[in-house]
């Protein structure tokens, strides 16, 4: 099972700012490792950020995304106390989902 | 919060028209575009993204660093007032594969993104958004890079 995902969101204005860095090591397939062996691609396909419940963001990923990847979005409309819901999928089928909520 | 269903029936429709739009090979069953993402090549991408010609726009901005030391961590982001932008794409003409990321919008979200990304070398990087009339603008920088990010 993969680490958490930090999520900070933070309410600017009329919406929130959202940052997320998720812990994962987003392998690209073209690495090699000590004894000379490919190392198999991992990385994260597919994100996607809901706004209590409701899907608000997609975003499909290929191996150039860094590790640990971070990302930054502003979501208009949300305020104080409102649910950010954020999931990945990777490459393996593993899934994960965090929440956090605007401050 | 919406129902399952009403996920079901909204990600059963946004499937449907990426098959539509001819970017979904038969048996892929999510909307993840192999097609794009195995492309080397910046017209290849393009095109199996459905993004054809873009113009050079100013309306669409890309921020990234002019010298990145460590091509492993790459800070760039993309933004756009443009209403309707509702896809941007990352593209890195010199690395092994040249799409890094597509990133879709709804309605609900500020038609802007950041995010790190990984530089096998100096290269062009260039940001592509989508607009709902179907229109592509790019924006582009070239990204100095001292220190490649994709081992070696």
């Amino acid at each position: 099972m993969s680490d958490p995902m930090r999520i900070r969101a933070q309410a600017q204005g009329s919406g929130a700012i959202v940052r997320v860095l998720m812990s994962h090591e987003m392998e690209t397939g073209l690495r090699k490792d000590a004894e000379g062996k490919t190392v198999p691609a991992w990385y994260i396909t597919e994100v996607s950020a809901a706004l209590n419940g409701k899907t608000v963001l997609t975003a499909h990923w290929g191996t150039a995304i860094a590790k640990n990847p971070f990302t930054q979005f502003t979501v208009k409309g949300a305020k104080a106390g409102d649910k950010i819901t954020v999931s990945w999928v990777d490459n393996h089928g593993d899934k994960r989902t965090d929440e956090a909520t605007v401050a | 919060m919406p129902s399952r269903r009403q996920i079901l029936a909204q990600s059963a429709a946004v499937a449907a028209a990426l098959a539509g739009a001819g970017l979904l090979p038969a048996r892929a069953q999510s909307a993840w575009n192999k097609a794009a993402f195995d492309a080397k090549s910046i017209d290849d991408v393009l095109k199996a993204l459905g993004m054809s010609r873009p113009v050079e726009s100013k309306d669409l901005t890309l921020t990234a660093p002019d010298i990145a030391e460590n091509g492993a961590v790459v800070p760039i982001a993309a933004a756009t007032a443009l209403p309707g932008a509702k896809t941007i794409a990352f593209l890195i003409e010199k690395n092994p594969t040249t799409l890094a990321g597509v990133f879709e919008f709804g309605d609900a979200v500020e038609s802007s993104v950041a995010t790190r990304v990984k530089m096998a070398q100096t290269s062009n990087v260039y940001a592509v958004a989508l607009l709902g009339d179907g229109r592509a603008l790019y924006a582009k920088k070239e990204v100095k890079v001292t220190l490649g990010g994709c081992g070696g």
